[in-house]
């Protein structure tokens, strides 16, 4: 793959790509349709980089196994779809508490249950940022396209390592299977962030304490720092703490890590169409619809903005009420009941009127759904 | 031997109520790292969740401290990112058998090199006594009023049917014993696994009217039989014994090395 870098590819496949790019050499996980390619990919191409693939017996097992790469200093990646993610959330949970870097992918299909084996949703929305129990931090994004999800994989990895946070990345069936042209960066350009490490004497080291950057030193096991890593609020020690003072100080870093570094965090795409009354909000394969969509009202004269969310947890709000002022109408399209939609609400601060357009039958959103709806309201 | 030096002694107290087979557990553990000659840095100890997960937390190594019954998948994946590290697991039977149950299996199966110490105290300890899948039939338990109905496992026999390299078993009494079978299995290059029969006078031994906490543990003494000499008797007179000693010990390829060779061949090509 080094030589020729432009080449046909699959979605899941640009994450296992991105992946190895990004300096990921251990994935654990267990096969569920639509994310497999992701570890049969891996299976081959991890051990040509002198890294280990692992197949768990379950997915709490792989999400369990994958914190435990990462403790031991190795980049570490697991990919799933809905049942397997909903296993995965205690482990998450852990991940978040513990705050141990690691990349989770979630190739969405409709659901509850085992739902749509092989059909897409963006179901999981919710489930990607309040699945484990407990106010934690976690970072969500939702890439459009191949190239793309190549993309931003490597910024998974990076945010993960740099804010020592799980990074989810939210698929659907159709991102994670569809084939594009792509032209993936040649390697020796790629910009990879590892997890700071400590430089202070054992003595002096505490694994959980944090300076301005909100964020502790990380060493490996093995390292010789000899530190404890547990699931129970802990002190800056790392060591269980009833104290109250201390449990909320430790709560409240880990959850404002992510306030801290929003602005960095937030990623969103905007699209201003000139005398725009309606717009719409979209994520993820949607945005794919919405594309279309704003061409078909192009055509006939109805001028139509995208503003695109590329990171959807955190919550991109300052950006969405901005857009909410420049517009009449909202339009949040999506292959769930209205997940976003209701987020979108919130941002808009009742700045604009919004509506869904939305679809839980397993077909992607037809774009005529969507310029209907943006006939309907021009 | 010098224990401290292994110890986090500001992390005393203990939680372990007086008469807890634990500490013995942790003792014992202590002098087989010490007899083996791996330095602090070297070790990790991995746990779940239960009163003797809590065993990592007082102990000078890498210690992790998972969630209820992952202790050997968070061990996996550290091995396997860290194959020089020495990974001891350390889990109690509820933790071990019944929501990790898959995970021992598989990694017995998988015949990885770790070595895992059960706690076996036939009862949830942390939770207040609740029923585990070690609880012998008819025993009682604060979710079985009326005694248990079901079968226990024979955590031993499980692991080494799951294909593990090494299994054994022991009592806190035989502590000695109980040591020199733990550096067997950290000798073991492959999936090892020492069970331990450790009482828990709290939350088993006063339900089920067992005595003191000595007398538990003295009782070990009377309950235990010797692998070999267990050879010659039959079921009948096995009734309530434990059976104590190695009950496999095999060479067979580890699945860490496997994959060393998986990654050579996958670049030579
Ligand atoms: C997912 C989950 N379920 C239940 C619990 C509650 N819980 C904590 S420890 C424990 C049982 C521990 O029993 P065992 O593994 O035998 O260890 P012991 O305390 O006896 O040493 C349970 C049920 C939990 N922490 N997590
Ligand atoms: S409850 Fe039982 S297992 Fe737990 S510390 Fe007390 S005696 Fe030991």
């Amino acid at each position: 793959m080094s030589e020729n870098r432009t080449l046909m590819m699959q979605g899941n496949v640009a994450v296992a790509e991105g992946a190895i790019d990004a300096g990921c050499r251990f994935f654990a996980g267990y096969p569920i349709t639509p994310s497999s390619e992701i570890a049969e990919h891996l299976s081959r191409r991890l051990p040509e980089m002198g890294g280990k693939f692992l197949q768990m017996e379950d997915e709490i097992g792989a999400m369990g196994a994958v914190i435990g790469g990462s403790l031991g200093g190795v980049k570490s990646l697991t990919a799933t779809s809905g049942p397997g993610f909903s296993l995965k959330q205690e482990n998450i949970g852990y991940a978040s508490i513990a705050e141990v870097p690691v990349v989770i992918i979630n190739v969405m299909r409709g659901g509850p249950s085992t739902g749509l084996p092989t059909l897409p949703s963006q179901g999981d929305v919710m489930q990607a940022r309040w699945g484990t129990h407990g106010d934690h931090p976690i970072i969500v994004l939702t890439p459009a396209g191949v190239r793309e999800t190549y993309d931003m994989t490597i910024r998974a990895f990076n945010m993960s390592e740099k804010y020592r946070v799980p990074v989810v990345i939210l698929l659907d069936e159709i991102i994670g299977h569809v084939y594009e042209k792509v032209t993936l960066p040649p390697p020796h350009t790629i910009e990879t962030i590892e997890r700071k490490k400590p430089d202070e004497p054992l003595e002096k080291f505490r694994a959980y304490r944090a300076d301005e950057s909100m964020i502790p030193p990380m060493p490996a096991f093995g390292d010789g720092y000899r530190f404890h890593v547990t699931g129970l609020v802990h002190d800056e020690t790392g060591f269980p703490t009833n104290n109250t003072q201390k449990i909320e100080e430790m709560l409240l870093r880990i959850n404002g890590k992510l306030d801290h570094y929003r602005d960095e965090i937030v990623e969103v795409e905007e699209h201003i169409e000139e005398g725009s009354q309606i717009g719409l909000v979209t994520y993820g394969s949607s945005a794919r619809s919405s594309r279309n969509a704003m061409r078909m009202a192009k055509e006939q004269g109805i001028p139509v903005s995208m503003l695109r969310l590329k990171t959807i947890w955190p919550f991109a709000t300052e950006e969405i009420l901005a857009f909410a002022k420049k517009h009449k109408y909202l339009i949040v399209p999506e292959l769930n009941l209205g997940q976003v939609k209701h987020e979108v609400e919130h941002a808009a601060a009742c700045h604009s009127e919004i509506f869904g357009v939305n679809k839980i039958s397993g077909d992607p959103i037809p774009p005529t759904d969507i310029f209907n709806k943006i006939k309907e309201l021009s | 031997m010098d224990y401290f030096k292994y110890l986090r002694m500001d992390k005393f107290p203990h939680i372990w109520c007086p008469g807890c087979g634990d500490g013995i557990v942790l003792k014992a553990i202590l002098r087989s790292v010490e007899e083996m000659g791996w330095s602090k840095d070297a070790v990790a100890m991995v746990s779940g969740i239960g009163c003797s997960s809590r065993t990592p937390g007082y102990v000078d190594f890498n210690t992790l401290h998972t969630t209820h019954g992952r202790a050997l998948a968070f061990a996996t994946g550290l091995k396997m990112t860290r194959p020089k590290l020495n990974v001891i697991v350390v889990t109690g039977d509820g933790d071990a058998t019944a929501i990790g149950g898959n995970h021992l299996i598989h990694a017995a199966r998988r015949n990885i090199n770790l070595t895992v110490l059960v706690y076996n105290n036939n009862i949830y300890g942390m939770t207040g006594g609740q029923a585990s899948p070690t609880t012998f039939t008819g025993d009682f338990a604060t979710t079985a009023p009326y005694g248990a109905l079901e079968n226990p496992f024979d955590i031993a026999n499980l692991v080494v049917a799951a294909g593990a390299s090494y299994v054994a078993r022991s009592t806190v009494y035989h502590a000695n014993f109980l040591g020199k079978l733990i550096m067997q299995a950290m000798q073991k290059q492959g999936f090892s696994l020492v069970e331990v029969m450790a009482p828990c006078p709290t939350a088993y031994g006063k339900i089920n009217k067992k005595g003191t906490p000595s007398q538990m543990i003295t009782d070990q003494k009377k309950l235990a039989v010797r692998v070999e000499k267990a050879k010659n008797m039959t079921a009948e007179e096995l009734q309530g014994k434990i059976v104590i000693g190695k009950l496999v010990d095999r060479e067979m390829p580890e699945f860490v090395n496997n994959y060393e060779r998986v990654i050579a061949q996958a670049q030579r090509r």
